[in-house]
């Protein structure tokens, strides 16, 4: 990733694909859908990455991939990974269909997922991540009246051999993560947290500070499942063993995506991400 | 002048960096190190290194003094948050 | 002289056979009637080791085509087959694998598209994408089907088009003849392998279709390169200069394999003719029996049936209706609020030539409605009733039909 592209300053997505890019040493080919990642990507015929990469309409990145996949087998090619990265848009909603159908045929690729939970590239209107409460372009003045769905819950459907959850915000686990994934076969989905300055409305200096909060809140989830095993890793994992969570309504008073929050939704948001920790902390012992 | 020197017939770009032009002309104000502050230049050997790994452009660099390529660097003051040393600050870009 | 391998083929094999002998490399493509036996015989060459490819059973026709655009991208010769809906669902990929220029083959088993549902045939859906920078090719027979899939690979690979090869549900998809089967080791020599103009390479990193401004923009050499239009532009200039590939390649097909293919559109008795029917597809044969039935009343009738609907053969076509008073065109679509493509196409043809023909346009078979040669030779009939009572130009088009 070079510097001087053209996403916002403080950008957790830029942070994010520099270190999946160095975990995939280069030896990648990247395809991507309508979103703020081809802004970064930049504007013909100048490019902000260093690696080759296929620009795909919004719907079809799992299609596109697959693509990538069958011509690189067909023509004997070897050693290179193909990495599809999209962002809630172009995973939950309208990609959904071609992503569930590359990992069913079990396509041997890395399928990342960057939640910025909107539509951000096009100023921010609400997607199937976008939390409840939350005010967006299209949910204006009452915020979203429901809460996102879990994607990383669907993907795992799939039985697929390697589902993560990971942070830009934590980028060593990040960086493992990916790292790992590539020595694996078949299909691995990461989901990366990606804070948002200016669609979720928090400096854009404080981007680290507000990822960090989310994973102490159990907002954000770090964890990963190899083949079905379940563990929480890095900061969620210190979390599990210190049990110093924090309350929710930390990481909501912070956005000013959330002022129109009403007190019962805040209430649920709490009872929704505790329902999913207690989970995470079952699983994690039963593991 | 045409563009058919360029001899693509379909949406091609090579990478460059400052896809955007000099992106550092974005920010209001700029990050300064200290180097008495800064853990890696008071050690002088490899340590630390969070602004390097935290800097969503990739404008700082991993050496010992750490430098920061003010030609891209958009000001975000990711850097200024994360240093353990409290060793940069950000300086309004009008006193330069 | 070659020897012939005669094989008794309906119209799907028969384009399954040409992507078979054309070694494709991977094939992504969702089964819909009528087209699902391609697919479905496509799939069986592949898993029974006789046809080394990678058959990707995708989801949905949109990712059939996304799957093509990626994998041709890579270097692999693609295929993908549909119809009707399917086609529909892929609007958005045929505008993006034309914008890209990649020779990807797509063969339609033209049917009729909803509202209301309809399974049988007409030609609706692949009239429906001439906008989206597609050579378009229709067959009247199954011979047609296989060899201008084979064609279709190397007018796509020579000029960087992608090319559809359509046929109409049923009447060829479902229906057996006999169709000579070319010999691999001819199709081998004949089809050179696929070299794309496109590098994904890590050692030579290069990114494809990114957002294009309206204005040239300079790249970090200092070079000027294209805004959108320019690179558009070049799209039409190779559709443009495409017709002389499509007719070198009928020409060196006609060579190796005794059927020639340098024509845009085939001619029946256009020599003598002053009232030429013009149909495409399937119909192209029904109108030649009306045309005997016509010339058995005294008049002199011919047909010209359309072959090559992209690029549009403007001057070849008034060469060929130079002499022409009467010309009938029959449409299995419409283009609604206006006529049918092909008569609209016609005369766009012969606005500002010489040619001063009566055009009539009669809309017919939608929905698999049959049509017969009879009904064909009165509609010409009544053209020229209709002429003789001094009309000359009608706003829309008449239907063959029950209202």
């Amino acid at each position: 990733m070079l510097p001087g592209n053209r996403l916002c300053p403080g950008c957790a997505l830029s942070l994010a694909y520099r270190h999946i890019l160095k975990a995939l040493e280069g030896q990648v080919i990247v395809t991507v859908p309508a979103s703020c990642l081809t802004v970064l990507h930049g504007m013909y015929p100048v490019t902000s990455v260093n690696v080759p990469c296929v620009n795909t309409p919004f719907a079809s990145t799992g299609a596109s991939a697959s693509g990538l996949v069958a011509g690189l087998k067909a023509l004997g090619k070897k050693g290179l990974t193909v990495l599809a990265i999209a962002g809630d848009g172009g995973t939950h909603d309208i990609g959904i269909q071609a992503l569930s159908g590359a990992a069913e045929r079990q396509t041997d690729f890395i399928y990342i997922c960057y939640d910025n939970e909107g539509y951000m590239n096009t100023g921010n209107q609400r997607s199937g991540s976008t939390p409840l409460g939350a005010i967006s372009g299209t949910t204006p003045i009452l915020g979203k009246q429901q809460n996102q769905k879990d994607i990383t819950a669907i993907m795992e459907a799939h039985h697929i051999p390697y589902v993560a959850t990971a942070s830009a915000c934590h980028p060593l686990d990040l960086y493992e993560k990916v790292k790992k994934a590539k020595a694996i076969k078949g299909t691995r989905f990461i989901y990366v947290f990606t804070p948002c300055p200016p669609g979720w409305r928090f400096p854009f200096s404080d981007t680290i500070k507000i990822g960090e909060l989310a994973v102490q809140t159990a907002w954000s989830v770090l964890y990963e499942i190899e083949n079905g095993v379940f563990r929480l890793t890095s900061a969620s994992e210190s979390l599990a063993r210190k049990g110093n969570l924090r309350p929710v309504r930390e990481f909501i008073a912070v956005q000013e995506r959330f002022k129109n929050i009403t007190e019962k939704q805040i209430s649920e948001l709490q009872d929704w991400v505790n329902a999913r920790w207690q989970l995470c902390l079952k699983r994690a012992t039963n593991s | 002048m045409g563009t058919r020197d360029c001899k693509h017939i379909c949406g091609e770009s090579s990478p460059s960096i400052g896809e955007a032009g000099k992106t550092g002309e974005w920010r209001s104000s700029r990050p300064v190190i200290d180097q008495k502050k800064c853990l890696p230049a008071r050690q002088n050997k490899p340590a630390c290194f969070q602004c390097w790994l935290y800097c969503p452009e990739a404008v700082v660099s991993k050496t010992i003094p750490v430098r920061i390529n003010l030609e891209y660097c958009k000001g975000c003051g990711i850097c200024v948050q994360v240093c353990p040393a409290q060793a940069v600050t950000m300086v309004n870009e009008g006193e330069f | 002289m070659k020897k012939a391998n005669i094989q008794i083929l309906d119209g799907n094999h028969a384009a399954a056979q040409g992507a078979k002998l054309s070694r494709v490399q991977v094939i992504a493509a969702y089964p819909i009637t009528p087209q699902s036996p391609v697919t479905e015989k496509l799939s069986e060459l592949v898993e029974g080791g006789n046809l080394d490819a990678e058959y990707i059973a995708v989801e949905s026709e949109h990712s059939a085509l996304a799957v093509c655009t990626s994998a041709s991208i890579v270097g692999a010769r693609t295929f993908t087959a549909t119809s009707s809906h399917g086609l529909a669902y892929m609007h958005e990929m045929l505008h993006w694998v034309a914008g890209t220029r990649l020779p990807v083959v797509l063969v339609c088993v033209n049917r009729a598209i909803g509202a209301p549902w309809n399974v049988q045939n007409d030609q609706q859906d692949s009239i429906s994408q001439r906008d989206t920078g597609w050579i378009q090719i229709y067959a009247r027979n199954n011979q047609e089907i296989v060899d201008s899939v084979i064609q279709a690979y190397k007018i796509a690979e020579a000029v960087y088009v992608p090319v559809m090869v359509c046929y109409d549900g049923y009447i060829l998809s479902h229906t057996e003849m006999p169709v000579d089967v070319p010999a691999q080791v001819d199709v081998d020599r004949f089809l050179p392998p696929y070299k794309p103009h496109t590098i994904l390479d890590p050692s030579h990193p290069r990114n494809y279709n990114l957002v294009t401004l309206a204005n040239p923009r300079v790249n970090a050499e200092g070079v000027l390169c294209h805004g959108y239009m320019e690179l558009r532009y070049l799209l039409q200039e190779a559709l443009q200069n495409s017709k002389e590939t499509i007719m070198k390649v009928g020409r060196e097909f006609g060579e190796l394999f005794g059927r020639s293919y340098a024509r845009m559109f085939w001619e029946d008795r256009l020599d003598d003719a002053d009232i030429v029917i013009v149909a495409t597809g399937s119909l192209a044969m029904e109108a030649m029996v009306a045309a005997d039935m016509l010339r058995k009343e005294g008049h002199k009738a011919g047909v010209l049936g359309l072959r090559v609907f992209r690029p549009f053969p403007k001057s070849e076509l008034v060469r060929a209706l130079r002499k022409s008073r009467l010309i009938v065109v029959f449409d299995k679509n419409i283009s609604y609020g206006s006529e049918g493509a092909t008569c609209s196409e016609i005369k766009s043809a012969l606005y500002g030539s010489s040619i001063n023909a009566a055009i009539r346009n009669f809309i017919v078979g939608l929905g698999g409605r049959d049509v017969k040669a009879r009904e064909l030779a009165e509609a010409v009939n009544k053209s020229l009733l209709s002429l003789k009572e001094g009309i000359l130009n009608k706003e829309y088009p008449e239907w063959i039909c029950y209202i």
